[in-house]
């Protein structure tokens, strides 16, 4: 092997075995911060020692217990060995020995737990969206800091102060490496699953040509989510998530036409969508659907996802049962965006004067006031049923409150094309 | 991005002889890591060539060829499909799978076409408005 293969090696090896690594030191230290930092110390030292030595047969083990040898010297040092660490301390160096010993580990269901107390603890409610979501990406997708800058557009100072303060806060709020308890866990879940939507969102809103890192987050947010899975087979809205990205992202080819405009899901070809990424992500949802009675929010968005994938072009779409998951959606959420959606859906199953009937019953929701699709929506119902004048004015209402210099052009095209 | 792992067929997979409960075994474990990571997309082992066929494509004409085919070395006996982040990751990952037959052979690697090799290069401008008419679709049409 080359000098720069091997490098690419021991990269590839530690991506691949730095969540579980860093996982498994932060049960030993108890904070993610030092752990990261004996993670570290391993990936250096087998920079150092393998393009002469060779890359070992089972790098993940090599990286593991040296991580573990690391973290033990520290304990030591700082006399922080108790009986409970010294047992730690001898499972380890019997580790250090047999790295046969760490593969059955690394099989073993503790490796599970152990990532979950790190998806859990990078995850925190002490910790803002921004702080979160750089931390899992950090810890749990082994990207750099430098990576994570690029694929937010943000400078890497700011991303790396992010995570300083990020690992601060939890150590000052003095979060234990723990599972969460029972009467938090949905809400801890809640929050996982919400960073992991975050990612994927960022990556998805810019998908478009060579953008390639932005679809790196979509692809990384995927992951997370299978991982998830993983270890929460049994979470009905896990499931759900993994649902919605897999039906999301077997879009990615049809969203974009030949001059990069983007395509309306109703206009897309679906020829263009991935055959692969839909049945996963049905496959997913029936999970999700099998293992409760009343779906959550991210199952119940799969669902209406699901709809738009099973029919093989926009007149088969099910809208009725569109409807119904939006009626189910708009319960749950109280969103007066979802509530319009639910218009638009109903309008499509039982036509425009329904539901433009339910437009009106929330077209004074304060969330909405200054929202420029509502008149927008209310322009399309209006204009559907021939009532073009106030159609147009409802445009030239939508064209006023968009900030966008483009999309008004666009508004106040079609309203002069209805003229 | 997505690499399609072949498997090539051996004298063995070709006269149908099946792998050992011990193989089976270790490739299951070696599955639930790759599922476990979130990395496995798909993956399926293929029966010998002779329960498979061949068209041959000569301008208009088709001609049906039924196996078993000769040229074991060029045959595949199974595939995965990995999302990674990186051709040395899909290497890594190939590099940790059980042996998969007891004479030599050679595992390939092979990049799949993204999205992005097919897309026109979008400016910035058109990227904002694509993020801003994401916004619309999901108004209009709820995902």
């Amino acid at each position: 092997m080359s000098s720069g293969r091997t490098e690419r090696a021991i990269e590839a090896a530690w991506r691949i075995d730095a969540p579980r690594i860093i996982a498994a030191i932060a049960r030993m230290t108890g904070d993610v911060a030092t752990a990261e930092d004996f993670a570290q110390d391993a990936l250096v030292a087998a920079l150092r020692s393998w393009p002469e030595q060779g890359v070992p047969d089972n790098p993940g083990a090599w990286l593991m217990a040296t991580a573990k040898r690391r973290a033990i010297d520290h304990l030591r040092r700082g006399r922080m060995l108790d009986r409970k660490h010294e047992q730690v301390a001898y499972d380890a160096d019997q580790a250090t020995t047999s790295p046969e010993s760490d593969l059955h580990d690394a099989l073993d269901n503790d490796v599970g737990d152990d990532l979950l107390r790190l998806i859990f603890t990078a995850c925190h409610p002490v910790l803002s969206a921004e702080a979160r979501v750089a931390l899992t990406l950090r810890l749990l997708g082994g990207l750099t800091t430098e990576e994570i800058a690029r694929a937010f557009l943000a400078p890497v100072p700011t991303v790396a102060q992010r995570i300083v303060r990020a690992k601060r806060t939890l150590a000052e709020a003095h979060v234990p490496f723990e599972m969460p308890r029972v009467a938090d866990r949905a809400e801890r879940l809640g929050s996982v699953l919400e960073v992991v939507y975050l990612i994927f969102n960022e990556g998805y809103a810019a998908t478009t040509g060579r953008e390639w890192l932005r679809t790196d987050l979509c692809e990384e947010a995927l992951r997370l989510a299978r991982v998830l899975a993983g270890l929460m087979p049994d979470e009905s809205e896990v499931l759900g998530l993994v649902a919605l990205l897999e039906l999301q992202a077997s879009r990615n080819r049809a969203r974009i036409d030949r001059n990069g405009d983007p395509v309306l899901l109703m206009d897309q070809d679906r020829s263009l969508w991935n055959r692969l990424l839909i049945q996963r992500g049905l496959a997913a949802l029936d999970r999700a659907q099998m293992l409760t009675d009343t779906l959550g929010p991210y199952t119940l968005q799969a669902a209406i996802a699901a709809c738009h994938a099973r029919a093989h072009t926009p007149e088969q779409t099910d809208w009725v049962r569109i409807v119904a998951l939006y009626d189910a959606l708009t319960e749950l959420t109280q969103s007066p965006v979802v509530a319009l959606n639910r218009a638009v859906a109903v309008a499509m199953a039982y036509g425009a004067d329904a539901g433009l009937e339910l437009v009106e019953d929330i077209a004074d929701e304060p969330a909405l006031r200054g929202y420029h699709l509502l008149p927008a929506v209310r322009a399309d119902l209006l204009h559907r049923i021939g009532r073009d004048a106030e159609a147009i004015t409802e445009l030239e209402r939508a064209a006023a409150m968009t900030k966008n210099e483009r999309e008004r052009t666009l508004l106040l095209d079609r309203a002069a094309s209805w003229r | 991005m997505r690499f399609m792992v072949i498997v090539k067929a051996t004298k063995d997979s070709e006269a149908g002889v099946m792998p050992g409960q011990d193989l089976l075994e270790e490739m299951g474990r070696y599955n639930e890591e790759l599922v476990k990571a979130g990395v496995l997309l798909a993956g399926e082992g293929l029966q010998s060539s002779a329960s498979g066929a061949r068209v041959r494509f000569e301008g208009k004409k088709r001609t049906v060829i039924d196996g078993p085919f000769g040229e074991t070395k060029e045959l595949i006996a199974g595939f995965w499909i990995l999302q990674v982040r990186s051709l040395d990751e899909a290497i890594e990952w190939v590099r940790r799978m059980p042996n998969p037959h007891p004479e030599t052979t050679e595992v390939e690697i092979r990049q799949v076409f993204e999205d992005a090799d097919f897309a026109p290069v979008a400016t910035p401008g058109q990227m904002e408005r694509e993020a801003r008419l994401r916004a619309q679709v999901e108004a209009a049409h709820g995902s």
